[in-house]
């Protein structure tokens, strides 16, 4: 008997005959009648009409019919909800029956049914089989109850299936506890605040137990859970490394992965001093090796992780370079990954052998290889400097080939090393221009004009060949007329005499003809520069170009570090982060290597450990979570540090111009967008190279706090928080202040490039805001900010900008734009750097107004923990701007009769009240727009407590 | 976890399609809304209807025109991986970040189990087994995530012939089985004769320059064992392991000096999930209970002093624009008592070639336009033995500028013994309640070493 019969049936009412046999009274044609439903189903035709006739063959005791049915309904119960409402009685029913595999069924397939209806019939069943005698329905109702929370989250929290899901962590059977972890581990997924899972050493031990006796499948779950588990000190690191280490051993690749991931990110927190930290490298590279010789969907995924651990920790594998070498017939994904580790991992001591592989590979047959084999050459050299020669030789051959894309690539890496040992191959360079005319994509054709115009005092006819490029100028794409520009000009400084035509030409080409705003910009630039300034213009165009890295393709060291937390899945397969691909709140949370401990003792409070406090934890400024600025700064820390005295000079220079008033017509209103690669940087402020405030993440920022400089003049200032964590923005880390002094509001930014690249063009802008609040300059930062430098800027900000209520009121959302990408984050300010210095009122006044607001508008608050005297409070809060109009002593009370003014103009009047003895005191404040009382009040508690 | 799974024919139809997560646009949903009122009305309504998961692949994958560079693809922010099989397709879902390595090797077990219940994988072999496969999906893949997958598990409850009435102990013999510790054996299995088949089948790797010097060699070996024994029989599995032979060397030197230099560095192996990885960690011992039948005990690989069978010597030289002179010597490198067989050895010819003359001194040669390759063919050859082939390829003149590429000249061949110099020392057999004894089993070892990427440069 075959079944393809079912698939050819094409006959017009087929429906109706498929009705007819539904009904029938005979077991056999009834069965028959079903599969033909599920083969039309499978092949995309629409049988949701046979609803009720395929609904009522559930009725059976044959287990294969009624699996039929069940996939049937599983398809459309969704699609005929009303009618699905008929099946639940046998569902019930069924997992009552005395047979497992039955039980099991009902359950599977309820859970598969997305109606709500039928959601709440499924809660008793559940339960019960959540406790069934057999493991087998457990294992089945622990899935279950991931289905019910994907359908409805809020019922399974209410009906307590998660507490027994829990509890299924200790079941005996090892299938029961893999599956309740895999479910446990998704639901947690969507919740990532709670904390689901619990892993505690006691429940880790459990995970390890099971995982020596369950499936491949299940080790898999129990390892990726394991993975997102902090062992509390090095000596519980090694302990569960030395228990994960056998499963490296086993035939499942997932379960190697999964294990190596666990090794990865636990050997983080082990001492490299550490005999067993040793073995453990060198127990990871034969499995890793061993991946290679498995399928080639599996190799590719391995040799994307194996990407990732030699970058993460190149010691691994470095004496493996020979099972890189590409096979004749690997797949072309194999033999581009490949190629890839290669030149990671080449180095000195093997690099005769990689260059030999990579000129086998250039004459290959798949274009896309035979380019990056030929780029990997150039790479090489870059990479190593003694094999420079070598391969600059080897690319010479390459070129003699003659094969068309071989000569352009060859020519892009030339280029490349040229950047790099400047000076040094230039006698190729006869060579490159004798395949000149074959250069037909852009990349190439830049690099070769490049080359021209960078060595154009050695190369005879220069002019000539600049030349031939700018017949068909406007058919070149901009890479090249801009490359074709800079070069000509270039040529123009080195032999003024002769190219002076030539370069009237590419000007008026370039300024006059084009639309292209990027090649209009710099055409004028270049003209103005010649025109008004040779010297200078020498200056700019011929300046010493920075040396390139060796490394050119490296992951960010954030990414990377996520991306080992993620070795094995799609994360690392892509390399980019889930959040980047996955849809929705899921797989948002940043995973991050934890800290390397020194010893049990010292890590006793993890939350304590600043240094290496995963970026994940700390805490991000978001409007919605209220004053989160208020919570960090009742963390109890010691004294503040003093907001550094910058010079206000910074504010005047901030105006200075990029290139004189000359240009401005030419800037138009997006100065910042001109910074092109060889211009000077404008002059900036000198910044104070030593500032009070210590360098370093936010957290550890609010930890260091030790030495206690109290204010020197001006408002209170609260310690440098982190803004936008460098995950977020691809590298840039902004932590700051606000500050007031002497009539002016700023605010005081530390940025930290702690990305590979170089970042220029910084700028930075508000949106509208409660009070106005606008930046009085532009942002100015010296000079490109290089990978992993540091640099304070004091921002003086004004508060005649447009207004906008904001929610909070005090919510400032910002926008700070590099070369690399524009950058959002918001924060909260303290209301006190609003505070004018003309805040007082004198005491008629204040009396009149006090009984003119109503007191609906009056608002009081406690400020608990601060045990200060009338005196100290006065001082403190005149030194930002809150002033005392009068005191009264009431029955052992202080008070203190107080105002402030904001900067558009509202008054706010207080009355504080101190009893001497008592750390609380009372805070009563009146103001006609009472929305801002709230703020004032966390103002008070900051200027008082700190 | 994985959303959904379809497998495909090679025109990109659908044969079986199977969704678990309500994030993939599923099939029966949309095709609802088309039935009603075609499909534009559909796209209309939905503003942004998710394009059915089933035809993006399809689409994107199946009907590209470019060949597909990457087993694992992203489309409109759904991950498809796949494997093919012959023609066949097989595609999973997912919309998470799921265990990319777990997905893969569930896709070949799924092949592997489906090919242990009906053969070969073909587009007739589905259509004709759709419900089976349906039932078995339902039960190896639970809201997709993977569940026990053994055959020998499976096969106990899922039968094509449905399952008769079953008794209490048997339905719940069934469920322990499955869900036990020893998923992959059932209890109560009884053979008049315990015999057990060892077979050591070794792929020996080689990429050579084309002077001589090896660049790269390793064997890749795999230990397939077929078990027939009663109950639950617990074996113990030795070979001559350098680790292991060195440890019990210390006890007693006679050992040492006898089996010391036969010992063989395994660089890593890897177990049947039978084998007790912890205890091969802490004691290098092998222990297991075998599933019943056939199945791969181990793998494992080795770089170091490997017995290369063959040495191809190749000699090329272009006679002019027009004419290649090729002549290439094999040598083999073994015990003159023993014999390899099927030898083929496989040497690369332009694209431009218009006639081969061929003389070989032994075996059959032949030039194969369609192939681009001249196959040299020996049934079998004796160790320490040379043989040698010459040929003159004709060439068209052509005004393509690009070089021929000589890909390298490989060689195919199997030999009697294992190429990385394993031998298996014992396989012991306990099973305490039945009674019969170690020495009461029949045992066979066999050794096979074949070609894997054997390749010369020329």
């Amino acid at each position: 008997m075959t079944d393809s019969k079912y698939f050819t049936t094409t006959k017009k009412g087929e429906i109706f005959e498929l009705k007819a046999e539904l009904n029938s009274d005979k077991k056999e044609k009834k069965k028959e009648a079903v599969k033909k439903v599920i083969a039309s189903m499978t092949v995309g035709k629409d049988v949701s009409a046979l609803f009720p006739d395929v609904v009522n063959c559930m009725q059976t005791d044959n287990l294969e019919l009624k699996k039929l049915v069940y996939l049937y309904l599983m398809n459309y119960a969704k699609s005929q909800p009303d009618m699905a409402i008929m099946a639940v009685n046998t569902f019930v029913k069924d997992c009552e029956d005395p047979n497992p595999l039955i039980r099991a069924l009902a359950v599977r397939t309820m859970g598969c049914i997305r109606v709500d209806k039928i959601t709440e019939y499924l809660c008793e069943p559940l339960r019960k089989c959540l406790k069934d005698e057999d493991p087998y329905v457990r294992k089945t109702a622990a899935v279950c109850v991931a289905k019910l929370h994907d359908i409805n989250a809020q019922l399974v929290e209410d009906q307590g299936f998660l507490d027994t899901l829990k509890d299924l962590i200790s079941d005996s059977n090892p299938m029961v506890v893999a599956n309740a972890v895999a479910a446990l581990s998704e639901i947690a997924e969507s919740h990532p605040s709670s904390n689901l899972l619990d892993l505690n050493p006691q429940s880790i031990n459990k995970l390890l137990t099971a995982l020596n006796e369950c499936t491949e499948w299940g080790q898999i779950f129990i390892l990726d859970c394991l993975a997102n588990y902090t062992p509390k000190d090095d000596r519980e690191a090694q302990s569960i490394c030395e228990r994960v280490t056998p499963r490296l051993s086993h035939a499942n690749s997932a379960v190697v992965l999964s294990a190596v991931k666990v090794l990865m990110k636990f050997m983080e927190m082990l001492s490299k001093d550490l005999d067993y930290y040793g073995t453990l490298l060198k127990k990871l590279a034969p499995p890793l090796v061993t991946l290679l010789s498995a399928e080639p969907e599996l190799q590719y995924v391995a040799l994307r992780n194996i990407n990732l651990i030699v970058q993460k920790r190149p010691e691994i594998l470095k004496h493996e370079m020979k099972v890189f070498f590409v096979k004749y017939n690997d797949p072309i994904y194999v033999k581009l990954e490949k190629l890839d580790i290669m030149i990671r991992l080449a180095s000195q001591a093997n690099i005769a052998q990689v260059l030999a592989e990579l000129k086998e590979y250039a004459t290959e047959v798949d274009v896309d290889f035979v380019r990056k084999a030929v780029r990997a050459i150039g790479r090489c050299a870059i990479k190593v400097e003694q094999s420079a020669e070598r391969c600059v030789s080897t690319l010479l051959d390459l070129i003699q080939t003659k094969v068309n894309y071989v000569v352009q690539e060859a020519i892009v890496v030339i280029k490349d090393i040229f950047r790099k040992y400047p000076n040094k191959y230039e006698s190729v360079i006869a060579t490159l221009c004798e395949n000149l005319d074959s250069l037909d994509e852009p990349e190439a054709r830049a690099a070769m004009i490049w080359i021209v115009g960078e060595y154009a005092e050695r190369i005879d006819n220069a002019d000539e060949l600049l030349e031939s490029f700018l017949e068909g100028f406007h058919d070149e794409s901009t890479q090249v007329q801009l490359q074709l520009l800079t070069g000509i000009v270039k040529l123009f400084l080195k032999k003024p005499t002769e190219t002076q035509e030539l370069v009237q030409q590419v000007l008026s080409l370039a300024t006059q003809d084009s639309d292209n705003p990027d090649l209009r910009d710099r055409g004028y630039i270049y003209w103005r520069l010649l025109s008004t300034d040779p010297v200078a213009a020498k200056e700019v165009v011929l300046a010493e170009k920075p040396l390139i890295s060796e490394e050119t393709d490296l992951i960010e060291p954030t990414l990377l570090d996520e991306l080992i937390c993620y070795i094995g899945t799609l994360a690392s397969v892509y390399h980019k982060p889930p959040s980047a691909f996955v849809e929705g709140g899921r797989g948002v949370v940043h995973k991050s290597l934890p800290p390397r401990t020194a010893s049990s003792e010292s890590a006793e409070s993890p939350e304590t450990a600043p240094a290496g406090a995963p970026p994940g934890e700390q805490p991000d400024v978001i409007p919605a979570q209220g004053d989160l600025l208020g919570d960090l700064l009742n963390l109890d820390l010691g004294p503040p540090v003093s907001s550094p005295p910058l010079t206000t000079s910074s504010v005047q220079m901030g105006a200075v111009d990029l290139l004189g008033g000359g240009l401005d017509s030419l800037m138009g209103d997006e100065p910042e967008g001109i910074g092109g690669t060889n211009f000077v940087a404008p002059p900036t402020a000198a910044v104070p190279a030593s500032l009070g405030a210590p360098i370093g993440s936010g957290l550890s920022d609010l930890f260091d706090l030790t030495s206690g400089v109290g204010t020197l003049s001006g408002s209170y200032v609260a310690p440098k928080a982190v803004w936008l964590p460098a995950m977020k923005a691809k590298g840039l880390e902004i932590s700051g202040t606000f500050t007031r002094q002497v009539g002016s509001i700023s605010m005081d930014l530390q940025l930290t490039n702690k990305a590979l690249q170089v970042m220029t063009d910084f700028a930075i802008q508000f949106n509208r805001n409660s009070f106005g609040l606008a930046p009085a300059a532009p942002l100015q930062v010296h000079a490109p900010l290089s990978p992993n430098q540091t640099v304070e800027i004091s921002l003086p900000l004004s508060t005649v900008g447009s207004v906008m209520k904001m929610e909070p009121l005090n919510n400032l959302q910002v926008a700070v734009k590099n070369n690399i990408d524009v950058f959002y984050f918001s924060t909260l300010y303290p209301l006190h750097i609003l505070f004018v210095e003309d805040g007082k009122m004198d005491r008629q006044m204040f009396l009149a107004t006090w009984k003119d607001i109503p007191n609906e508008n009056e608002a009081q608050f406690q400020i608990r923990d601060c045990p200060l005297n009338a005196e100290a409070a006065t001082s403190k809060l005149q030194s930002s701007n809150i002033f005392t109009v009068a005191k009264r002593n009431v029955e052992g009370q202080d008070m203190l009769y107080q105002s402030l003014k904001l900067t558009n103009g509202i008054w706010v009047l207080a009355e504080l009240r101190v009893q001497p003895g008592n750390p609380s005191c009372t805070l009563s404040l009146k103001c006609r727009a009472p929305e801002v009382s709230q703020h004032v009040y966390q103002a008070y508690e900051t200027i008082l407590k700190n | 976890m994985i959303g959904g799974l379809f497998i495909y024919n090679h025109k990109g139809e659908v044969l079986i399609s199977r969704v678990y997560r309500d994030d993939i646009g599923s099939q029966a949903a949309d095709s609802a809304v088309f039935s009603s009122s075609g499909p534009f009305l559909g796209e209309r309504l939905g503003g942004s209807v998710r394009r059915n998961a089933v035809d993006a692949f399809r689409v994107n994958v199946i009907h590209a025109r470019q060949q597909v560079r990457s087993p694992v693809t992203n489309i409109a922010r759904t991950s498809f991986f796949h494997v093919k099989r012959s023609n066949i397709w097989l595609a999973a879902v997912t919309k998470q970040n799921v265990n990319a390595a777990m997905v893969f090797e569930f896709l070949y077990k799924m092949c592997d189990v489906m090919a242990a219940y009906f053969g070969k994988i073909s587009e007739e072999n589905i259509k004709n087994n759709f419900v089976l496969i349906y039932e078995l999906l339902d039960e190896i893949l639970d809201f997709g995530y993977p569940q026990n997958s053994e055959t020998g598990a499976l096969k106990t409850f899922i039968t094509q012939q449905g399952i008769k009435s079953q008794t209490k102990e048997e339905q719940s013999q069934i469920t322990s089985q499955v869900t036990g510790q020893i998923g992959w054996r059932r209890e109560g299995i009884k053979y008049r004769r315990n015999e057990l088949f060892l077979d050591v089948l070794e792929s020996v790797n080689l990429l050579m320059s084309p002077q001589g010097q090896v660049l790269s060699a390793h064997v890749s070996g795999r230990v397939v064992m077929k078990s027939y024994l009663s109950g639950m029989p617990e074996c113990k599995f030795g070979m001559n392991d350098k680790i292991v032979i060195e440890k019990q060397g210390k006890g007693t030197a006679d050992e040492t000096s006898k089996s010391g230099k036969q010992s063989i560095a395994i660089d890593d192996c890897t177990f049947h999930q039978c084998v007790r990885l912890s205890k091969f960690d802490s004691e290098r011992s092998i222990s297991f209970i075998p599933p019943d039948g056939e199945f791969e005990l181990m793998r494992y690989r080795t770089t170091k002093d490997i017995i290369l069978p063959f040495r191809v010597i190749p000699l090329v030289r272009e006679v002019g624009r027009t004419k290649l002179e090729v002549k290439v010597v094999i040598k083999s490198n073994f015990k003159p008592s023993l014999l390899a067989q099927k030898i083929e050895v496989r040497i690369p010819t332009p694209l431009n070639t218009s006639g081969v003359q061929v003389i070989c001194m032994k075996g059959k040669a032949k030039y194969k336009a369609s192939e681009n390759a001249i196959v040299w063919k020996i049934k079998r050859m004796a160790g320490m033995k040379e043989s040698q082939i010459s040929a003159e390829i004709e060439l068209l003149p052509t005004n393509d500028k690009k070089k021929w590429a000589r890909p390298p000249i490989s060689m195919n061949f199997e030999v009697p013994f294992a190429p990385s110099g394993l031998k298996v020392r014992y396989l012991k057999v306990f099973e305490p309640k039945l009674n019969y004894s170690d020495h009461d089993v029949i045992k066979w070892v066999r050794y096979i070493g074949r070609s894997g990427i054997y390749e010369t440069r020329c």
